[in-house]
């Protein structure tokens, strides 16, 4: 089975964050940075596929130069190969899934895995614009993945703690929950090879220009119309007042309690 | 600029959550003064869309079809454009559940545009909506406008329709009152797409829950939940402690049951159980809304993290912002002391 990978690189999950002055982003000179979580998942998905199945995982990864740290953790994690796009800021998911589409065609893989949203732009579109550029059948909030006669067959999440299995033949698109299995750490012997192993590194430009396009082409159809403009982001006003215990933490704590007691009276 | 809401059910039940929708877009089509319809999609739906008919709208659109008994993505995705090419919404808005993030993304791409996910509030401004979405798991929000008047733009390739695409919107839990509805009677409209089984790629089986739950965070009065900031199983012991002191139940934020290191059932929040006791106290948790769609419902909400710009302080009557490894001993202590 061959499995392509789309991991994004985000910031580290406890950062402190500030807005820029611009009011477009977040101030990034000082933050650290991470694999999006549920692309961490999708990516030991893969592997786990892989190790079941033989083939090979193909980790992509669409983001600034910074992001070759995240792309050797899942070469160093066990990916075979990796595709590293490299964009500083693509706008909105459609132009990025165009790009990473037009990538991932040129590989033709079995099982497109990524994870089912990412932490910082929250979106939650990518994998299933995916898919529908792609032409894929799909299925998202996956927690597990079996191989059966003529495809696959998947438990997706619902709300309620409902589940659902569905089947599709493949090539197919499954976007990943977190928490489908115990994310794997990188071996000393994993992170001395990922040093060896391939990664090829285009630009936008480069991977739409790589390939033929068609009248029907659902890929090309030049920029996404214009739909919606980001204006500006914030940190939301807070319109709860929480009453807010200080001092030193045996003194917060003491006052809580006191608060509870005599004047929630919950305890 | 017309509003449409599409509206979810299954098995002829609603998904409560596209009511909350149903009157963003009711409040939205009387700021703009323009009008708003709503759709239901499936099988047998005639008393679903009765009672639409019921709540005060411009047109209900029953689309009704076998093959969209059970709901597929290509299914779905296949009606939803004919009811747009039909209805010419200028905006869509659906609730952003499970199943709308399913489809929603492709809905869209179809169409050649990108829908504005997950969104918690809106405004006017000179005639534009400025919808209001999180970023950060809800750190921080981002304002995005959408402009008045379309743009007729080059349609995506493989569509046919000459007029532009709608702009599509999916609304958060919660972010609007289901129960404020307006009331009034709309004309009902049947719509039979064209859906072929040939079209439908993926099946979907029967609905399952895993496991009998042993715990019934339902019923508890007083709930200590634990989230990420625990940062290590072993750490789990000292919110139990706390939770024994103060009798209450333990629960956890999903990562927590994710890991294992606590057991599933004893998970709050979208996918896990939803709870209202009379206090519930979040310790190390952020509270993504995936987790306070769970547990808002409480009557006193208590948050203990070391970042004073964490969600959750935004639904807390009572916090301490430090570090929860200092802070839950002494609570632990105050309490048995109090006692």
């Amino acid at each position: 089975m061959k499995i392509v990978v789309a991991i994004k690189q985000v910031p580290a999950r406890d950062s402190q964050l500030r807005i820029a002055s611009s009011g477009k982003w977040i101030e990034d000179a000082d933050l650290t940075y991470e694999i999006n979580e549920p692309d961490a998942y999708a990516l030991e998905e893969g592997l786990q596929l892989r190790e079941k199945h033989g083939g090979e995982v193909v980790a992509l990864c669409a983001g600034p130069a910074r992001a070759a740290s995240t792309i050797r953790e899942a070469l160093a994690k066990g990916a075979d190969r990796a595709i590293h796009i490299e964009e500083d800021d693509f706008g909105d998911p459609l132009t990025a899934a165009r790009v990473m589409a037009a990538a991932i065609e040129a590989e033709a893989p079995d099982l497109v895995l990524t994870g089912l949203q990412s932490d910082d732009l929250g979106y939650g579109q990518t994998g299933v614009i995916l898919a529908e550029l792609l032409g894929l059948p799909h299925a998202t909030l996956i927690m597990q993945v079996e191989k059966v006669d003529g495809g696959i067959r998947v438990k997706r999440e619902l709300e309620d703690g409902w589940f659902q299995h569905v089947e599709m033949p493949l090539p197919a698109l499954l976007t990943i929950q977190s928490g489908i299995s115990k994310l794997r750490y990188a071996t000393l012997m994993g992170i001395k090879k990922a040093k060896t192993k391939e990664v090829k590194r285009l630009s936008a430009a480069d991977v739409v220009a790589g390939r033929q396009t068609t009248e029907t082409d659902r890929l090309g159809g030049g920029p996404p119309q214009s739909h919606f403009v980001i204006e500006r982001i914030y940190l939301p006003e807070r319109t709860k007042h929480t009453q807010l215990f200080e001092g030193s933490p045996k003194e917060a704590a003491a006052k809580l309690v006191e608060k509870l007691r005599f004047e929630a009276r919950v305890i | 600029m017309s509003i449409l809401v599409v509206m979810e059910q299954r098995g002829g039940s609603w998904n409560r959550m596209s009511f909350e929708t149903l009157s963003a877009a009711q409040q939205l089509a009387r700021e703009l003064g323009t009008t708003a319809s709503a759709a239901v999609l499936g099988q047998a739906i005639d008393g679903l869309a009765d009672e639409l008919a019921s709540k005060q709208l411009r047109k209900v659109y029953a689309v009704e079809h076998d093959l969209l008994k059970d709901y597929t993505p290509d299914a779905y995705t296949a009606a939803l454009r004919q009811l747009v090419a039909l209805a010419e919404p200028r905006l869509v808005l659906f609730p952003h559940t499970y199943q709308v993030r399913d489809f929603l993304p492709k809905l869209a791409t179809s169409l050649g545009t990108v829908a504005v996910s997950d969104v918690v509030s809106h405004r006017i401004e000179n005639g534009q909506v400025v919808l209001v979405r999180q970023l950060f798991q809800g750190k921080v929000n981002a304002d995005v406008r959408l402009p008045g008047s379309p743009v007729v733009g080059s349609q995506a390739a493989g569509s046919s329709t000459q007029s532009p695409a709608p702009q599509f919107a999916s609304f958060q839990a919660g972010a609007y009152r289901g129960d404020q509805l307006a009331d009034g009677s709309a004309p009902l409209e049947k719509f039979a797409p064209q859906i072929a089984a040939g079209d439908i790629r993926t099946r979907p089986l029967e609905l399952f829950r895993e496991s009998q739950r042993a715990v019934d965070l339902g019923a508890a009065e007083l709930i200590v939940a634990v989230g990420r900031g625990i940062k290590e199983s072993e750490n789990i012991a000292m919110v139990r402690e706390l939770a024994d002191a103060m009798g209450a139940e333990l629960a956890a934020s999903r990562p927590i049951c994710d890991a294992g290191w606590l057991p599933m059932e004893r998970q709050v929040g979208s996918s896990g159980q939803t709870v209202a006791p009379k206090m519930y106290m979040a310790i190390g948790i952020s509270g993504a809304i995936q987790h306070l769609v769970g547990m808002k419902g409480s009557r006193v909400v208590v948050a203990i993290n070391k970042d004073p710009n964490a969600p959750i302080f935004e639904v807390a009557d009572y916090g301490i912002v430090g570090d929860l490894f200092q802070v839950v001993p002494e609570l632990t202590a105050a309490f048995r002391k109090s006692k």
